[in-house]
């Protein structure tokens, strides 16, 4: 019988269809907010049509860290061990620079036991889309608070947090990061966006995600949970991305909106809703951060961005090609220089 | 430092016999050194021998030779070690290695131990050169001449040495005051250091190289190899390599004029080094990874490792840029640890490059982890580990084999790991080169065991070879392969050797992802708790295991058909003591051994049958635990019985003297 146009399924500009971009069925608690991140990490593989064999999943342990089996089984993968996902995404990036990375982490994987290699990973600016599904919460061991719940919250069993959170945005502020970004789970439009934006930015792109965990921190005394999120939230401007192969020219007014132009060509394009805010001042989003902590606000969108960072493979002077598949005349000197060596020695 | 020969020499019985050097000889008594005894006793025994119809060894009738040659009472030559003891920081370093080097081009084997502080500048450093016709190039713990430089410690330095030893020492440190049975040069340093310069922080450095002058003229080294060795080692630094001359000239000369030559000890060339190199481990170990087509190089400062990673920086440098664009083709990382140091080896393994790591115990602890997971999901990945004196921060700066029972099982869980043993200069260097091939062959980290003695001192060596063979980079499927397979499953043992084929990522056409994953899994990387699915996992990596053994480099046995039931084992840096041990225990005590020395692990169907065809076994190695003769009791099982120690444990290097001593007192107690 023959397949009807209107039933094929839709493709995107590779081909491939949705489905294409999906991975094994999730394990994870019914409305995790991990499982919403993981379906934007999917959209916004098809949408801008990356091809599956190009990209890394890597991540640490935790209940986030599972999730790179959900998403694009076309791509290699690799769960690692707790709060060292950096380091092996460091490795990953070196060895094959044409690879695009994605680490997919926790709060307690990168802000406890990881928090080390996050901070050097940032500081060496590895070309790496850092996802944190933040829910301040350890959900695997059942429900102990992590370096990232606001003091205050309260667990399940109704303790409170006696210790202040650690902001990753800000530290990765600090530390020199060039892309840095807040979201929410609830919030699809937004997170496609920077995810996409995430994907074509040089260096160690961070984009703290507010994914509440149902099981252990959804209650009204978290202050991660869906109903705290979605009260607290405040957009800092609407974000849209606009790939480098659909350059339309749409006309905007610079007065309300601020395009970002990345290195491939592609832009984003940030419309000002209440305040006026800029993304490429360091200072002002070191500011932005501050203030909001005190006001408790969920700051979310595009916090920051350099878009002209140069990302640690080019600082190393690495050549363009994998350095893991250099043929043996690359990588092992001639005869002449060994011979130059020893006389040396002698 | 070291004590005298009486208390050492760990031959009672036949000693006793024989009027020999006890403390002092009688007034006009011919003095014979212990060598020149040992000669004495293996003639004896060596005629007997004849008689018996038995062919004396090429290396005795050599050493009997040499030494019937060498009869004058007066004179000692170029047998003997050389001890100076300096500050630390204080520049010795470029002094010794000269006075290294000229003995060295003067064509006579010779060996050099650092024995240095956790300390940048101000502790007591000691240096030791031991000139070795017969070229065992172990340390010798006695101490013939000694150069007391360091105030703090020349005391207790010229205390520990055996009676006629000679002292060259800073006049104004009076240490001929301190014993009466030694031969004391004094020699203004800081006098003669300041007629070469005026600058108050040169002359301290000068001092040093004034002392090479001394030395050298007393020794009858040839001064223009002095001359030649200050070149090399400042290289293009035309003017400090003028002044460093003029110190050594300064020096010469007043021991020409001043010092009236009255101890034994002297030089003469001889053709034992021509074509030779002198190096270190750790830089073998580097040019090895250099040859060895090493790509990602993550790294974390610790002594005695770092110079392995430093110097394998300089020759990246210099030998591996792309010739048409100039980029590197390699990536080096001086990581924030040793968990991110190994954690980034083994992601860049992952994806396919060649990558190493280079570290020492308190590392390798760290390591641990990623240790297990490289193990468990099967990356390649090559360790150093540069053995120090543990547990904890231990001694840093002292050696040891300590780490070789931890390293093979290192991590949590049934893990078990392949190491490559080096024991000299060379095998540092190709053991480098067949880490990458064995870790990429099996898809697990390799860890190389060496260890400060070896990675850290210089030692001579013929030229390295350039690697014949093409790079092995194991079982790796292209899209072109998998095309042709239509399907890929990572963990299934298609060739029935239990490796299985992996993929790299960024292979294109569909077929090659998997996922990798420290939890348990099938054999097509899924997730599974399945007890089936694990323990066919767990067998899978036994029997690769298995499959190891043929392929890790053999021990090294041998024999000379004469064994007297006594069979020796070693691996890395102890295995030259032991060689000279031998010849001490076959001229001195006509005891005949057979040997084998280690070179890998998983052991190799060889080890059982030494074992089983010996009625003795000793182990020698440079532990408190005896850590590879237990690994060698699990491994042969039953007949452990017969596996006895020896082990030296002191932090120093091991010398010869203290294996024949520990052996013949447990022969004596069987």
């Amino acid at each position: 019988m023959p397949t009807l146009e209107k039933d094929k399924p839709k493709t995107n500009r590779i081909g491939l269809t949705l489905a294409d971009y999906k991975g094994a069925e999730s394990t994870l608690c019914n409305g995790c907010g991990h499982d919403a991140i993981t379906s934007q990490i999917i959209r916004a593989f098809y949408d801008l049509g990356i091809e599956p064999h190009r990209v890394t999943k890597v991540s640490g342990i935790g209940c986030s860290s599972k999730t790179p089996n959900y998403f694009l089984n076309r791509s290699h993968g690799f769960n690692s061990v707790h709060g060292r996902m950096p380091s092996v995404a460091t490795g990953v990036a070196l060895a094959n620079r044409t690879l695009l990375n994605i680490g997919v982490t926790g709060d307690g994987d990168t802000a406890s036991i990881g928090i080390g290699q996050f901070v050097h990973l940032i500081r060496r600016n590895v070309p790496l889309v850092y996802v944190i599904e933040n829910n301040g919460v350890y959900g695997l061991t059942k429900g102990q608070f992590s370096a990232t719940a606001d003091r205050g919250s309260k667990s399940k069993a109704g303790v409170s947090n006696p210790l202040p959170a650690i902001d990753c945005c800000q530290l990765a502020i600090e530390l020199g990061c060039s892309y840095v970004a807040r979201s929410f789970a609830g919030d699809p439009k937004q997170l496609v966006a920077l995810l996409k934006g995430a994907f074509v930015h040089r260096g160690t792109s961070l984009i703290d995600v507010v994914s509440p965990c149902v099981t252990f921190n959804n209650h009204p005394d978290s202050t991660k949970s869906y109903d705290y999120a979605k009260e607290h939230e405040e957009l800092l401007h609407e974000i849209g991305f606009v790939p480098y192969f659909e350059q339309v020219t749409v006309d905007y007014d610079e007065g309300t909106t601020q395009d970002v132009r990345l290195h491939d060509g592609s832009h984003l394009r940030l419309k000002k809703l209440h305040r006026d805010y800029d993304p490429m001042s360091r200072q002002g989003a070191m500011r932005l951060l501050e203030e909001t902590r005190e006001s408790g606000e969920l700051l979310t969108g595009l916090i920051y961005i350099d878009p002209t960072s140069a990302d640690f493979t080019s600082l190393l002077n690495v050549v363009d090609e994998p350095l893991a598949t250099l043929p043996l005349e690359k990588v092992r000197p001639p005869k002449e220089a060994l011979n130059e060596i020893m006389e040396e020695l002698r | 430092m070291a004590p005298s020969y009486a208390v050492t020499s760990g031959l009672p019985c036949l000693w006793s016999t024989i009027p020999g050097p006890k403390t002092a000889n009688p007034p006009g008594a011919m003095r014979l050194s212990p060598s020149r005894l040992c000669l004495k006793i293996d003639l004896y025994h060596g005629l007997k021998k004849e008689k018996g119809g038995f062919k004396l060894a090429s290396t005795i009738e050599t050493a009997y030779a040499e030494e019937i040659a060498d009869r004058n009472p007066e004179s000692q030559v170029n047998d003997f070690s050389i001890q100076v003891a300096t500050v630390n920081g204080s520049g010795s370093q470029s002094s010794n290695t000269v006075l290294m080097r000229s003995i060295f081009q003067m064509g006579i084997p010779v060996s050099g131990k650092n024995l240095f502080p956790s300390n940048i500048a101000g502790l007591p450093t000691w240096f030791t050169i031991r000139a070795c016709k017969h070229g065992w190039i172990a340390r010798k713990k006695e101490i013939d001449f000694l150069v007391a430089m360091n105030p703090e410690t020349a005391r207790e330095d010229v205390l520990s040495l055996a009676p006629d030893a000679a002292v060259v020492y800073e006049e104004s440190l009076k240490l001929d005051q301190i014993r009466n049975d030694l031969i004391f040069y004094p020699v203004p340093f800081a006098k003669l250091a300041g007629e070469v310069t005026k600058e108050a922080k040169l002359k301290r450095l000068l001092a040093n190289m004034v002392y090479v002058g001394v030395v050298g003229r007393l020794l009858s080294v040839e001064i223009e190899e002095v001359r030649k060795a200050v070149l090399k080692q400042f290289k293009t630094k035309v003017k400090a390599a003028e002044l460093n001359i003029s110190a050594v000239e300064a020096g010469w000369a007043y021991a020409e004029k001043n010092l009236q030559k009255r101890d034994r000890f002297r030089l003469e060339r001889m053709n034992r080094t021509a074509g030779k190199i002198i190096i270190d481990g750790n830089s073998a170990a580097a040019i090895g990874c250099v040859f060895g087509g090493v790509t990602v190089v993550c790294w974390y400062p610790i002594t005695p490792s770092s110079s392995l990673c430093e110097t394998m920086i300089d020759y990246l440098h210099r030998y591996r840029s792309d010739k048409e664009t100039g980029k590197a083709t390699y990536a080096v990382v001086q990581a924030e640890d040793e968990l991110a140091a190994l954690g980034m080896v083994i992601g860049a393994g992952w994806a396919g490059a060649r990558a190493m790591t280079s570290t020492s115990g308190p590392g390798i602890s760290l390591m641990a982890e990623f240790s297990g997971l490289g193990y468990f999901t099967e990356i390649p990945a090559v360790v150093f580990d540069i053995q120090r004196v543990g547990p904890s921060t231990g001694l840093p700066t002292r050696t040891s084999q300590g780490d070789i029972l931890s390293i093979a099982f290192l991590s949590h869980g049934d893990t078990k790991h392949i190491l490559l043993l080096p024991s000299s200069v060379e095998e540092c260097y190709q053991m480098a080169i067949d880490a990458f091939d064995l870790a990429e062959r099996f898809q697990t980290p390799v860890f190389v065991c060496s260890d400060l003695d070896l990675g850290m001192n210089n030692w001579m060596a013929d030229p390295f070879p350039y690697p014949e063979k093409p790079i092995d980079r194991g079982k790796v499927l292209t899209a072109e392969q998998l095309a042709k397979l239509g399907k890929f499953e990572r963990y299934r043992d298609v060739d029935g050797d239990a490796i299985p084929y992996r993929t790299l990522p960024g292979t294109p056409g569909g077929l090659a992802a998997y996922f990798t994953r420290g939890s348990g899994h099938n054999e097509r990387g899924q997730y599974s708790e399945r007890p089936q699915d694990y323990r066919n996992l767990m067998d899978r990596l036994a029997r690769k295991y298995e499959t190891a053994r043929k392929w890790v480099p053999a021990p090294v046995v041998s024999s000379n058909g004469r064994a007297s039931g006594i069979g020796l084992i070693s691996y890395g840096s102890s295995h030259w003591a032991v060689e000279e041990s031998r010849h001490q225990l076959s001229v001195e005590r006509n005891i005949e051994t057979d040997y084998l020395r280690l070179r890998a692990l998983p052991f190799n169907e060889q080890l059982r049958s030494f074992v089983k065809e010996h009625e003795r076994i000793y182990v020698v190695e440079q532990n408190r635990d005896g850590q590879m003769a237990s690994l060698i009791k699990l491994e042969v099982g039953g007949d452990t019985g017969k596996i006895h120690s020896i082990l030296h444990y002191d932090g120093l290097p091991i010398d010869a003297r203290s294996v024949t001593d520990q052996l013949l007192q447990q022969e004596k107690g069987r």
